[in-house]
This record gives C-alpha cells, structure tokens and sequence, in this order.
C-alpha cells in the first residue's frame, strides 16, 4: 500500500513531463481512419508499441510481416506485390528494385519530419534524390560469440573458421561474400565470375564448423547453446545482452572486416495504399518514435533529431556496437547494386556453397 | 456428343467428371506450365524466359544430385525405421480384443496430429538442442559429458520425419492387418510351418497391401520434406525441398527449381510404379 502511494505520488511528480512529451508527440493527419497499412519488415526490427502507437494515432489497422533477408523480400515483390504497402530493403537492394521499377516514388512533401534525418543520410549514392526511399534504421554485420567460448576474443575471422565448435553463418549471401571478397583482397563487390567462384571455395574450405546458415535468427542460436559464434547483424546481439543484463555474449567486427548497411522505407509497385506509408514513413521518423524504436532494438538511428533530443539513451549513443567510431566505419564495406548478371553468379555461388557445406 | 452423354449417364462415368475438371485445371495444367518453365531460361530477377535450354537439367543432375541423393536416402531411411516401428505396432493394435482398447490406441496414434506440424518440429529443437532435454538428462545421469552434436544432423532430420510420418505408416497396416483372418496362422502351422515360415509366407503376403499403401504414404512425403530439414537438418541435413525453396525464394531461378521439382516427381512417381507393380503382384499371386 505505501509503494502505491508512493507509486501515485511519483506520477504526479512526473505529470508535467509526460504532458511535455505529449505537446511534442507526433500527430496523424486527418482521413486515414478506418484505412489499412501492410508492413513487410525484417524479423526483431521494430519496437513493441511503434506499430500499435501509430494505429492508435491515426485509427488504421496495421497489418504486419516478416522477412529474413533482402533476397527473401525481393522475391515477394518480383513475383507481384501480394498486398504490401511499406518494405524494408537495404541500400543495394533499393537500387535494385527502383532499376526494376517495383518502387512507387514518394512524395517527400507528405513527410515532413525528412527535416529530422541526419544530413549525410539523404540522397544517398543508391537513391540520390530520394526518390523512392527514406531511412530506416542503419548498423553493422559482424560476428556474435559466447564470451566462455573466446576467452581471448576474436580478433580475426580466422579465429571463426578454425574455432572447434558450433558457427552459425547467416542467409546474408552478399555480406558473407564481400567478407570472403574482402580477405583475398577483391572488392567486395565484385561482378568477376572467377572472383567470386574463389570466394566461394574460400567459404566451403572453411565452413566445416558451420552447423546453420542462419534466417536472421543468429541471437537466438546463441541464446539457446546452439552455437558459439553467430554471423549476426549487430541489433540482435545487442538485444541478447541486453535483455539478459550480462556479459556472456560480445558482438565484434573481427579484425575490422564487416559489413554497414543502411535500411530504407520504400513502397513496393502495386501497394493498396502508398499515401498511408507515406504518413508512416513521417511517423517513424519523428525524433519520440524514432529514438523509441533504437532504444528498443538496438540499432543505430538515422534521426538527428531523435539524437540530438536526447531521447535516445545515452548509454546507447555511447554503445560502439550500436554507433561504431569513425575509424572503424571507415573500414567497413557497403554492399551496393552489382546488377542482375553479377546477382545469378552470387546466388548460383550461394546454392553451391550451401550444397557442399553440408557434404 | 447425346449419345455419349446418354451412355455416360448409363455407366456412370459422369460422377468423375467434376473430379477431372479440377484435376485438369489445378494439376495438370500446373504440372505443364512447371515442365515448359523448366525447359526455359533464366531472365532478370528469376523469372523464365525464352530460349529453350537443359542447362538446368544439368544442374539438377550435376552437383545438386548431391542433395537429391541425400533426400532420396534419408526418405528410405525413414520408410524402414516407420515400417520396422509401424508394423509391429499395427499389430499391436489390431489383436487387442477389446474394442475400447483398440480405439484407444488408435487415437494416440492420430493425437499428435491435432498441434500444428510447425510447432512439433520445434519442439524437437528445444529435445535436440545442445543444451537440450536429451543432452540435459544424460548429463545429469552422468552418461556423457560434453554434449552430443544431436541437433543439425542427418540424424535429427531422420528422427524429425519418422515421428512426423509414423501415422501415415501405422494406418494403413492397421487396416490389413485387421481384415487379416488369424486362422491363416493356424492352418499353415497345422500343416507344418514354423513361426518364420508362418510369418513370410502368410502373414507379410497377405498384409502387403497395407505394407507397400504405407511406405508410399511415408517415403513420398518424406522425400520432398522442407520444414523438418529445414528446422532440424542445419548445413548437415539440407534437403532437395530445401533447395526448390531457395530457387522460387532468395535465389531466384524458377526455371532451376521448375527441373528439381520436376525430377523430384519422377522419384515420386518412380516410388509409385513400385507400390503399384508390388501391389498387382501380390493381388495375382
């Protein structure tokens, strides 16, 4: 009984502040009521109460789906547009389909809150006039291992080839390539048949510890003792260590060798209702929603307002998993669009790969 | 046209008709447009294009014959371990002579039917898994100390489809072995038959039916299995479903998963010549 008084004066305490927030949150515009927006997003990529806040806000119904990877997505769309309005794609995957024109362009001046994206982040190389897409949430790829299992950590990702346990790679084939790539000292991405059939050889020869090719699901892995060492986007393993208040996992970039990437909104072809993702888009980049959403999954914000208001925790915009220090940016590879010739090589590679990891 | 629909009236055949327009429209027609696709060429973003080619023949017969193998042996695999669980189980269940027994019994064989398939292979998983109940417990009995690698294994995909296709073995025995006259055993022994003799040569034949309607029901399935490999099977146990997934899914090439799924219908069809031959041989005989 003391603690809910205690409880309830704390409340009033607080009221002023939460009514602050409320005068800065964000408003729907009008006439979307009753409407309906399809979402395809990436698995663990979103936080609990943007989607249900937003139907809320505007009294739409949100449907909301999944998908493990960028190839996975754009073979949905390929095959016609079953019915989603906002998608997901990375960078090079943008490009890709804004070239096979299965994105509708967006009209920036329903969105106002661009204002809010950090500056280096517009007009990127893969849609210089933001055409079609706007970001979402940016991180890296590198590995997540079990502290017990490293006790001297990675420093190489020769350390993950010859470890004597259980690897998880992941169903990321260009990132996994562009690392193989990346050690014989090609471009990571490359169109050279002959380069990436050595990458590939270059994988298989050191894949014989690799239990699963996992579906963006490498954090779990590691949670449940399947593996030791995960290829993993760097929100995942943040989420694990995050919830279990612990050290029993790190995330790094084994010797500075892995990927960025940077995740956009766009809307497919044939979507039933582009002008609703649109005022979406504009909703997940207000700085409240936008700092909510990287406070929840871990990933680092595209949204300088989002940073500079201080909503994102500090303890976050501190994390150099989640904001790597230039440095170690600058090292890191982007996977951009190798056109549809240099993609069939990848994914024959890929399916030959996965046929002799396992023989 | 009249008289033939007169005539069809008389004998019946009208009562198919729905039946092979359906079959028409959503399966053979399907199967064509599968087959032609498979003859095509690949085009930008997976999609079949013109010229012909058997470029993906090649393929399907090169290195992922692998693959096809590997399915090929696990679903027989699978087939044996079913059957050598499933027969003597449908025996079980058949000689019970109460009713409320046998029903029973029977129900348990269909319960694990009423959860979704998914859920039960995940459940396999949380058995499996390296700090899994069966790792757990032969931990705790001291038995092993490092665990064993259970889970991302051939293994674990042969112990996922046997449960997942025991009832489609343990059914159609049942049926025979129920329609079977037990006094069979009594006349060849009276004539001098022992218990091997009695079994092999009157009891197998007469329960064949059952036998070869039950190993078709299980190694077809099995063959083109997707979830259990997929969920179990990690790098190890990778299946040719898994693969016909990738080229409609992430890889995108729908003329090389057009050849896979059409190979993998003539082992299917293959494993049904031999049901349907086995079965004629053993109704001649």
């Amino acid at each position: 009984m003391k603690h809910l008084l205690l409880l309830i004066l704390a409340g009033l305490l607080l009221a002023p502040a939460a009514a602050d927030d409320d005068m800065a949150a964000w408003t729907c515009p009008e006439g979307y009521a009753g409407q309906t927006l399809s979402i395809f997003n990436w698995s663990t990529y979103i936080a609990e109460d943007t989607v249900p806040n937003f139907e809320a806000a505007c009294g739409v119904t949100v449907n909301y789906d999944i998908y493990e990877s960028n190839e996975a997505m754009l073979a949905r769309i390929r095959q016609g547009n079953p019915g989603y309005d906002l998608v997901v794609p990375s960078g090079g995957t943008v490009q890709r389909m804004a070239e096979e024109m299965l994105l509708i362009p967006i009209d920036l001046e329903m969105i106002p809150n661009v204002a809010n994206v950090v500056e280096d982040f517009l007009a990127p190389a893969f849609d210089p006039e933001n055409r079609y897409s706007l970001p979402y949430q940016w991180g890296t790829l590198g590995v997540g291992y079990r502290t017990a299992a490293f006790p001297d950590g990675i420093s190489s990702w020769d350390d993950i080839w010859t470890y004597e346990g259980n690897v998880a790679w992941i169903d990321d084939r260009d990132s996994m390539f562009g690392i193989a790539l990346t050690i014989l000292g090609y471009d990571p991405n490359t169109t050279d048949s002959d380069e990436i059939n050595e990458a590939r050889d270059y994988l298989i020869e050191r894949g014989s510890n690799v239990v699963t090719v996992a579906a963006d699901d490498g954090q779990v892995l590691l949670e449940r003792g399947e593996v030791d060492v995960a290829v993993e986007y760097s929100g995942d393993i943040s989420q694990i260590l995050w919830d279990c208040e612990c050290e029993d996992y790190a995330y790094v970039l084994p010797g500075g060798v892995g990927n960025v990437w940077f995740d956009n909104m766009a809307i497919p072809v044939d979507a039933p209702n582009p002008e609703l993702a649109m005022v979406f888009m504009d909703y997940i980049l207000d700085a409240k929603v936008g700092a909510d959403l990287t406070n929840y999954i871990w990933y680092a914000s595209p949204n300088q307002a989002s940073i500079d208001s201080g909503y994102i925790d500090e303890e976050i915009l501190a994390d150099p998993t989640v904001f790597p220090p230039a440095d170690q940016m600058a090292n890191l590879f982007v996977i951009i669009d190798k056109g549809a010739e240099a993609e069939q090589l990848i994914n024959d590679a890929w399916d030959e790969l996965l046929i002799f990891l396992g023989a | 046209m009249s008289r033939w629909f007169r005539r069809s009236q008389k004998d019946g055949s009208l009562l198919a008709l729905p039946t092979v327009a359906w079959l028409l429209v959503f399966f053979v027609l399907p199967l064509v447009i599968v087959l032609v696709v498979s003859l095509m060429s690949r085009g930008r973003g997976g999609v079949a294009q013109m010229p012909l080619t058997l470029q993906h023949y090649e393929r399907t017969f090169g290195i992922f014959s692998i693959i096809l193998w590997r399915s090929i042996g696990l679903a027989g695999l699978t087939t044996v371990v079913c059957l050598l669980v499933g027969y003597p189980l449908a025996f079980f269940i058949s000689t019970r002579r109460r009713p409320i027994v046998q029903q029973i019994a029977l129900f348990l064989v269909i319960l694990p039917f009423w959860t979704n398939f998914l859920i039960r292979t995940y459940a396999w998983r949380i058995l499996l898994g390296d700090e899994g109940t069966i790792n757990g417990v032969l931990r705790a009995l001291g038995v092993i100390s490092e665990p064993l690698q259970l889970l991302n294994t051939q293994f674990a995909v042969l112990v996922g489809l046997v449960y997942g296709f025991l009832p489609f073995m343990v059914l159609p025995i049942f049926a025979s072995v129920e329609r079977f006259n037990f006094r069979y055993v009594d006349a060849a022994q009276d004539l001098g038959a022992n218990e091997t003799r009695t079994f092999l040569r009157v009891v197998l034949p007469l329960t064949m039916p059952g036998v070869l309607a039950g190993c078709a029901l299980v190694f077809i399935p099995s063959v083109g299995a997707f979830v259990t490999p997929d969920l179990l099977g990690g790098t190890k146990g990778l299946m040719i479903g898994n693969l016909i997934n990738n080229q409609f899914g992430g890889s995108g090439n729908m003329p090389l998963g057009s050849a896979l799924s059409i190979v993998m219908m003539g082992v299917v069809m293959l494993s049904l010549l031999v049901y349907v031959f086995g079965n004629r041989r053993q109704t001649g005989a």
